[in-house]
């Protein structure tokens, strides 16, 4: 099946600026949104899009008033529905490039069931999760990936809610590409977004993000400059998966799951290592990266990113088959189909 | 036949039997030889819920209506002629029969064991009953057995045939040929020639069985020819001519179809229908939900489609947010409900018109939208059509509603050209414009203009948060009640682009009847038969719901007596009240998931003169 683009390309070259609204910016002070709003803005003159084909949509909650900041079309529509609104704009005009911002209760909560289904369908969406792992708009109740056992204002006992991982949900909907970024290292951000938007398919990257007044630092034990090199890893496609302050350790399968090791002890050396595949079909080690925390690094940078043809292209060529072949040119000749007679 | 043939108007034939004994096709294929040879129809299909309930019980029978002759108007009260292929549907039917009606059982069907479960303690065919009706005990299962085996045939194969045995007693009773059906069959079993012969062969077994018996010589109608209009005719049923009517208004406003639904009865075969409709343009997607289904046509509309989504009760309940969205953000859309018995799940295959308080109020806010009916199967057709013109031109949502009557049932329509229908001009930003607004509105009707993403130099935020006239958010208590005021009388205005509300029958009657959607039929029939009888009655229908049309207190205000009538407990009555409180309105009701009948309207409104 022939690959087709739908999105035109810009003439010209845009910088950021081209892309910021004159809307005052109303997060609070501090919040990794603004972080995340800066790479996003970066993002756009690097895919070349058309700047009047860029839709941004997004739901409710404070990551949802994004629309307002970029001089973009935008829709900031009601909770936990922006797949849905993208879905059909999208299907109404594949030339658009869509972008989907959500919060972790908008997009896992109120907003799951629309958020696997965009995920199975692959349409050529541009996801952003805005993970801050708690509801902050309505001031700090625990969300589906607030962490186990914390002390919230709808939980002043602690959860007894086990949390989503949203990496191991699109894999579990067969997601064909998944990444995660940080709010505090925006220009890996820009990366990432670069090539969720290149990537044919539904594209999701949860950004790890810090909200300062309702649940801040849940990410400084990963984030904080002085763990982040041994607490994360950087996955890149080809590249053996090392990390660690000295470049030392590394992840090993182990034939059962995934290991952390450091290279040069108990006999372990670069071999040892696994190399990232970020196009393997099986969502298995995916799975397993997705999942690592804990003793583990967690993972960041494009997880997964698999060829799959999008249903963007599905839905255009079978379209474009029936409107070739249909037996009706026009309603007319439909309408006067089948039995009809004379009075 | 040299018979004494009784020469009728119109006649009513009711099939029923068992789920699966194929009586919906039966029912389909004699309206449709009808409307060929030269009648008017309607038909009404009443169907369980189950696709399949427990064999031989009262659960599970399927019944199908079909009114056959000169201007037709329903689908008839009770029938003249009643198979019953079961004991169950002889039992739960026969109440549909008039008395002295031909009632055809399939009598190899009744034995203890299947009289038992449908709840018979003796033996059903009393002497009283044998007085009342005409009973033609016919073996229709035998005799299809022995046509099966001789042409050794599958038992499973030609046990399906049964109805087309039954069919072909109707046939002959009905004086009509057996062509345009053995047509049908042709068509549809093109790959299996046995199961043509076949069919074909217990059709004509069952016409030559009728010719043989004496008891049917005595009951051969011949129906009047109708006389209508001039031009060409289709039969179609109000679930399709939903569909083609947004076909036609996507074909003339220019705008691509997009259909965001989800599969709820009674309403999946609009989006069936348009699913076949690829090939005309139509973007039909099947969302994961009800509220993907709204929300992918709000998506849609924002991006410049003529966006559209199909639903029952309790799937609009599920839009119901959404719609306040479409109201907020002021975009086209056109909301079909094809209503069914509520609430919640209620009677998923049984029609009502209980939905009319939801469609009007139900969202939260002030959220002002247009609501029009339509009132037959066929002129679903033109209610969708214009549905669609009024929202694109209008920039608001538009909930059309039908039922499970006018949408499973079907009728004669007369084919319009689509270059013929009224035109649709979407109200389109141009690029560039540099006086763009996204709330600048138009002075005559309020309605803003539609910036899609892709034009050039008109980017905006559109959203559910108020806005201000130029588009950024809003809290000021001034603005907020400035553009409830502006979505509220762009509503107002559509009612000066609607034709004035008409009055007919008696206009100068001593008793107004007031209907709206789908009961049209036995109102327009039970008020032409009062008049006819030499009472005086005046009868108003309405397809404009809201806004109604401007001279509708003047008409309400002339008339002492006024009787509202609707399949719910009095809503629109109510509605009428609120904006009309000086005049006062009797109500008729009807929540039995069952549509009106001619002869409880006329006993309601003889009543009525009466006091």
């Amino acid at each position: 099946m022939a690959e087709r683009h739908f999105v035109p390309k810009a003439e010209c070259e845009y910088t950021k600026a081209d892309f910021q609204s004159d809307q005052m910016v109303k997060w609070c002070p501090g919040c990794g949104d603004h972080a995340i709003l800066a790479s996003l803005l970066n993002t756009f003159p690097k895919t070349h899009h058309k700047k009047e084909n860029i839709l941004m949509v997004s739901g409710i909650g404070c990551s949802s008033r994004i629309p307002y900041y970029v001089d973009t079309y935008g829709f900031h529509s009601i909770h936990g529905r922006a797949c849905a609104i993208a879905t059909g704009a999208k299907l109404a005009n594949p030339a658009l490039s869509v972008w989907v911002n959500m919060g972790d209760g908008d997009s896992m909560a109120i907003g799951g069931n629309h958020l696997i289904h965009a995920v199975r369908r692959n349409q050529d969406l541009n996801i952003t999760i805005f993970n801050n792992e708690i509801y902050g708009l309505t001031k700090g109740q625990y969300s589906p990936t607030t962490k186990f056992g914390q002390i919230t204002k709808t939980s002043p006992f602690g959860t007894i809610d086990y949390p989503f991982n949203p990496g191991e949900l699109v894999m579990g909907a067969q997601g064909t590409f998944f990444a995660r970024a940080l709010d505090c290292v925006p220009g890996l951000t820009t990366d990432i977004m670069t090539r969720a938007a290149s990537h044919d398919g539904t594209s999701v990257v949860e950004v790890l993000q810090n909200c300062m007044i309702f649940n801040d630092k849940t990410h400084a034990a990963i984030t904080d400059r002085a763990v982040r090199d041994d607490r994360t890893i950087v996955l890149e496609h080809g590249k053996p998966m090392i990390f660690g302050k000295e470049k030392n350790k590394g992840i090993r399968f182990n034939g059962r799951c995934l290991e952390a090791v450091t290279i040069g002890e108990n006999g372990i050396t670069l071999d040892d290592i696994m190399v990232h595949d970020e196009t393997t079909e099986d969502t298995g080690i995916h799975m397993m990266l997705a999942r690592m925390c804990g003793e583990l690094p967690v993972a960041i940078g494009v997880i997964r990113n698999v060829k799959k043809t999008s249903y963007t292209q599905l839905y255009e060529d079978q379209m474009d088959e029936c409107m070739a072949t249909g037996k009706y040119k026009c309603v007319d000749d439909l309408l006067n189909s089948g039995d009809t007679w004379e009075v | 036949m040299t018979d004494n043939i009784i020469k009728k108007n119109d006649i009513v034939v009711r099939f029923a039997g068992d789920s699966g004994d194929g009586m919906q096709l039966s029912g389909t294929l004699f309206s449709d030889a009808s409307a060929l040879t030269g009648n008017d129809i309607a038909t009404f299909p009443d169907y369980p819920a189950e696709i399949r309930a427990p064999h031989n019980t009262i659960a599970g029978v399927s019944g199908y209506q079909v009114h056959v002759g000169n201007h037709i108007y329903s689908s008839g009260d009770k029938c003249d002629i009643l198979v019953a292929m079961n004991p169950a549907s002889f039992k739960s039917n026969l109440k549909w029969a008039k008395k002295g009606a031909t009632v055809i059982v399939d009598i190899d069907t009744f034995t203890e064991e299947a009289m038992t479960k449908a709840g018979y303690t003796s033996d059903p065919f009393t002497d009283e009953l044998e007085r009342a009706y005409a009973i033609v005990k016919a073996p229709i299962t035998s005799f299809t057995a022995n046509i099966g085996t001789e042409q050794g045939a599958e038992k499973k194969t030609y046990e399906k045939c049964r109805n087309m045995f039954a069919l072909g007693i109707i046939f002959y009773m009905t004086h009509k040929k057996l062509d345009q059906t053995n047509a049908y069959l042709e068509r549809k079993f093109a790959k299996k020639p046995d199961v043509i012969k076949l069919n074909e062969a217990v059709l004509s077994a069952g016409y030559e069985y009728a010719d043989k018996l004496e008891v049917i010589h005595s009951h051969i109608y011949e129906v009047s020819h109708a006389e209508m209009p001039k031009g060409r005719y289709r039969n179609i049923t109000g679930n399709v001519a939903t569909a083609w009517g947004l076909l036609a208004a996507s074909e003339r406003s220019g705008r691509r179809l997009f259909l965001g639904s989800y599969p709820i009865t009674p309403a999946t075969e609009v989006m069936v229908e348009l699913s076949k409709h690829k090939g005309l343009g139509a973007r039909v997607f099947q969302a994961e939900d009800e509220i993907a289904g709204i929300c992918s046509a709000i998506g849609a509309s924002y991006a410049g489609a003529l966006a559209c989504t199909s639903t029952s009760g309790p799937g609009l309940s599920l839009k119901s947010e959404a719609l306040g969205l479409a109201v907020m953000t002021e975009l086209p859309l056109v909301v079909v409900d094809v209503q069914r018995g509520g609430p919640s799940t209620g009677l998923p295959t049984k029609t009502e018109q209980s939905d009319l308080n939801q469609a009007l109020y139900g969202r939260n806010g002030e959220a002002p939208l247009v609501v029009v009916a339509a009132s037959s199967s066929a002129n679903c057709f033109y209610w969708a059509y214009n549905a669609a013109k009024l929202a694109l031109e209008h920039m608001t949502p538009v909930i059309l509603l039908t039922d499970g009557y006018l949408g499973n049932g079907s009728q004669l329509f007369r084919i319009p050209k689509v270059a013929d229908l009224p035109s649709i001009t979407p109200r389109l930003a141009t690029p560039n414009d540099p006086d763009y607004r996204p709330f600048r509105r138009d002075p005559e009707t309020f309605a803003r203009e539609w910036a899609l993403p892709g034009m050039e130099g008109l980017s905006h935020r559109v959203g559910g948060l108020e806005k201000c006239p130029d588009g950024p958010l809003s809290t000021d208590p001034e603005n907020h009640a400035l553009m409830t005021y502006n979505r509220q009388e762009k509503v107002n205005r559509v009612a000066n682009y609607i034709p004035d509300q008409e009055v007919t029958g008696n206009p100068d009657g001593d008793l107004l009847v007031v209907g709206w959607g789908g009961t049209a039929g036995a109102l327009t029939l039970a008020v032409e038969e009062m008049n006819n009888e030499g009472k005086k009655v005046a009868y108003t229908h309405f397809n404009y719901i809201c806004p109604l049309p401007k001279n509708t207190g003047d008409i309400l205000r002339k008339y002492k007596k006024i009787v509202v009538c609707e399949l719910n407990n009095g809503q629109f009555a109510g509605y009428l009240r609120t904006q009309f409180p000086e005049c006062p309105m009797k109500q008729y009701n009807k929540v039995m998931g069952l549509p009106f009948e001619v002869g409880e309207l006329k006993d309601c409104f003889t009543k009525i003169l009466g006091e």
